[in-house]
């Protein structure tokens, strides 16, 4: 499953993110700031128009994802 | 004065928003900007501060990021730092990392990846303040063991907060650890968070409450239109007796000086009719831009930011901007050199150049002395269904005028470019915080500076300058006009006044658009002195009203929508694309804008018969 199908509230564990283009560089960014295996996640929220961005929640920071690039984390979700 | 020797180079390291500013200015006395978003800060400063036994050192504070592989050009900048090749400078001697000690998931990754330099380092846990209310609990002699450097407890914002850290700083620094420099940096971090820092809960009560608020995809969305649309009202209402005061102060120092020097014609002219009436001109909107201020710095440190990017991400996504571009867009409100320089924290260089490319569409502070003339003369003040102020309401329409505008150029330029590709938006939003009135009132004690240095200085030199221009030389013998136009002045206005009758402009205005280039407040003084060396002795607000038609001041504000008279900006534009040809762009394609909307305004007013 992708972090960008996840639910509004609902809690997942990043299994990984994903390369769209070689040496993606929006990837290794979102592994920065912590989108790594075993790494919590929650989907906090979602922008007005579009649902889209993202409001995530990752360690103990929130980031405002696009959909594009949320669908490049993996996850698993949790009950 | 002795310059005292420097013992050592220390620079300020971290992730965005972890305090390295407030940091520096405690340390060193400084004034940077600080504001709780991330990329505050996107060039190098440098400063001066001596530790308890008297070693001077040289403090480097520099743009936060993520990581040392930079994604955008503020973050090369911290990355070129630290390897040393940023040019004509050799690597620190000693990195000070910042970190907040509310984030360390985040921060202590860097501050890991920081490591790897191989450099001496001390790591200061920055907002322990906020940290200990939270109820986080660090070990740090434990954190300390671990990572092999010094940690140092600061609260930047609490006089004394960093009293500790420059009390190590000026002890004897351990030598750089030597790591592994392909471990798993994730791995360690939560090693580090299990065994030294205990949470009671990841993120702020206070914040989760305030985020589904803020960010309710309806309330949201209304709370941001009100929050804008209030300080529209406020820098109307607010300023008025205010700026009564200011004007009525300026008309009786005037008058006072202007008779002691009756015996000197010229020089008294020069003082009343260029000095006064100009300078005065432009000094009673004080008041109003310090209010605009005032919201912004609040908004600034809030953390709301942030989030009004976040509400606003996929409207400026269609437009061909991001989310991002919000904050150097609302930075141009204020003036457009620092909305542009604000643009290196964007990563993707085509989001940045349009960024840039519109930022002058943004109605910036010295437009607000036009606009607040032309509506006060204009435009009745009443009150329009019980709380709005009818005047407040025309501002806004007309900051509203440009953002639309803008946004329409930020999409032609999309369409010009046909990009299909992905840009990034991956914004952090930080905590909210409470603004400090003592920092506020800093801050706009700083603007009122700025502002009057700029009419102590270029303005003032401007007007004294236009008024030689619009004297000499003087009338002829049989003169049947006011001696001004017969000036250098009145022959440029009337030159220049064949290029701009089509849109309505008498050839007063016309003179004054030109010293207006550098500094677009000028064309309010410059109005002034002109008439006043025609003769007329009203304030330049009522002489407007009663010499302009409608249709010649709704085009002159329409054409201060677009004004692409501002020298500065376009010598920014320069250097921050290294192009002339951005710069010919923007100013060939601000100028075709402004006179098409001068021109419809005008013919359009005046088939209405105004
Ligand atoms: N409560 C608290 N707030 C702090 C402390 N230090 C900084 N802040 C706030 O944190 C925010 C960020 O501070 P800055 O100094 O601008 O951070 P920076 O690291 O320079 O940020 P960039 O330049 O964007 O990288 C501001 O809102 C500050 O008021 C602290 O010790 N305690
Ligand atoms: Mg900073």
């Amino acid at each position: 499953m992708r972090l960008s199908e996840l639910s509004q509230g609902a809690d997942a564990v990043v299994r990984e993110v994903e390369n769209v283009v070689d040496g993606d560089p929006i990837a290794r960014r979102l592994r920065d700031y912590g989108f790594v295996r075993g790494e919590p996640v929650r989907l906090v929220g979602r922008g007005p128009i579009g649902a889209d961005p993202l409001l995530v929640q990752i360690g103990f920071t929130r980031f405002a994802l696009r959909r594009a690039e949320a669908a490049r984390v993996i996850v698993e979700s949790v009950p | 004065m002795i310059e005292a020797v420097v013992s050592l180079r220390l620079a300020l390291v971290g992730n965005p928003n972890c305090g390295k500013t407030a940091l520096f200015n405690q340390l060193t006395g400084g004034r940077q900007k600080v504001a709780n978003y991330a990329g505050v800060t996107v060039e190098r400063k440098e400063g001066r501060f001596s530790g308890p036994s008297g070693r001077t050192f040289q403090l480097i504070d520099l743009p936060g990021a993520y990581s040392l592989e930079a994604a955008s050009p503020d973050e090369v900048i911290t990355r070129d730092v630290c390897l040393g090749h940023f040019p004509g400078e050799t690597a620190p001697d000693a990195i000070v990392c910042v970190a907040d000690a509310t984030n360390l998931r985040l921060h202590l990754r860097f501050v890991l990846e920081v490591r790897r330099l191989g450099r001496p380092m001390v790591l200061a846990l920055n907002m322990m303040d906020a940290a200990r209310k939270r109820g986080i609990e660090i070990d740090v002699a434990k954190l300390e063991e671990a990572l092999g450097i010094p940690v140092v407890e600061t609260v930047a914002v609490r006089r004394g907060g960093a009293a500790a850290l420059a009390a190590r700083l000026d002890g004897e620094l351990p030598p750089a650890v030597v790591v592994d420099a392909n471990s798993d940096l994730h791995a360690e971090v939560r090693a580090l968070l299990a065994d030294a820092v205990s949470m009671p809960r990841r993120t702020a009560e206070i914040d989760d409450a305030l985020d589904r608020f803020f960010l309710h995809p309806v309330l949201g969305l209304g709370v941001l239109a009100v929050i804008m649309f209030l300080i529209f009202q406020a820098v109307f209402s607010w300023a008025e007796p205010l700026m009564e005061g200011i004007e009525a102060g300026v008309g009786l120092v005037g008058a006072w000086v202007g008779s002691g020097l009756a015996s000197m014609p010229m020089l008294q002219s020069l003082v009343v009719d260029g000095i006064f009436a100009g300078v005065g001109g432009v000094l009673v909107f004080l008041p109003q831009i310090l209010i605009l201020f005032l919201f912004i710095l609040a908004l600034e440190e809030s953390g709301y930011l942030p989030r009004a990017a976040f509400l606003l991400d996929r409207l400026m996504l269609k437009a061909g901007l991001t989310g991002r571009s919000f904050i150097p867009l609302l930075s141009s409100f204020a003036c457009a050199i620092p909305g542009i320089m604000a643009t290196r924290s964007i990563q993707d260089p085509r989001d940045r150049l349009t960024t840039i490319l519109i930022a002058p569409l943004m109605t910036c502070s010295a437009r607000l002395p036009v606009y607040a003339l032309l509506i006060a003369a204009f435009i009745p003040d009443q009150t329009v269904a019980g709380i709005f102020n009818l005047q407040g309401i025309v501002l806004f329409s007309l900051y509203v005028a440009g953002i639309v505008s803008a946004l329409a150029v930020a999409w032609v330029i999309k369409l010009i470019r046909r990009d299909k590709s992905e840009h990034a938006l991956l914004m952090e939003l930080p905590s909210y915080r409470i603004p400090h009135p003592r920092d506020i009132a800093i801050g706009l004690w700083e603007r009122a500076n700025i502002f009057l240095k700029r009419v102590g200085g270029i303005i003032l030199s401007l007007t004294i300058i236009l008024w030689f221009l619009s004297t000499f030389p003087g009338a002829p013998e049989a003169a049947t006009e006011p001696a001004i136009n017969y000036s250098f002045a009145g022959m440029l206005g009337r030159w220049l006044h064949v290029l701009f009758e089509p849109i309505g402009f008498n050839w007063q205005i016309s003179i004054a658009l030109v010293p207006g280039l550098a500094a677009r407040e000028v064309a309010v003084s410059s109005l002034a002195t002109v008439y006043a060396l025609s003769g007329h002795e009203e304030g330049l607000q009522a002489i407007v009203a009663a010499q302009w038609s409608m249709a010649t001041a709704f085009s002159l504000l329409a054409w201060y929508v677009f004004a692409p008279m501002c020298l500065s900006t376009l010598a920014t534009v320069r250097r921050e694309t290294n192009s002339w040809r951005q710069v010919w762009i923007m100013a060939g394609y601000l100028f075709a804008l402004a006179y098409l909307a001068s021109f419809l305004t005008y013919q359009i007013t005046r088939a209405f018969g105004a």
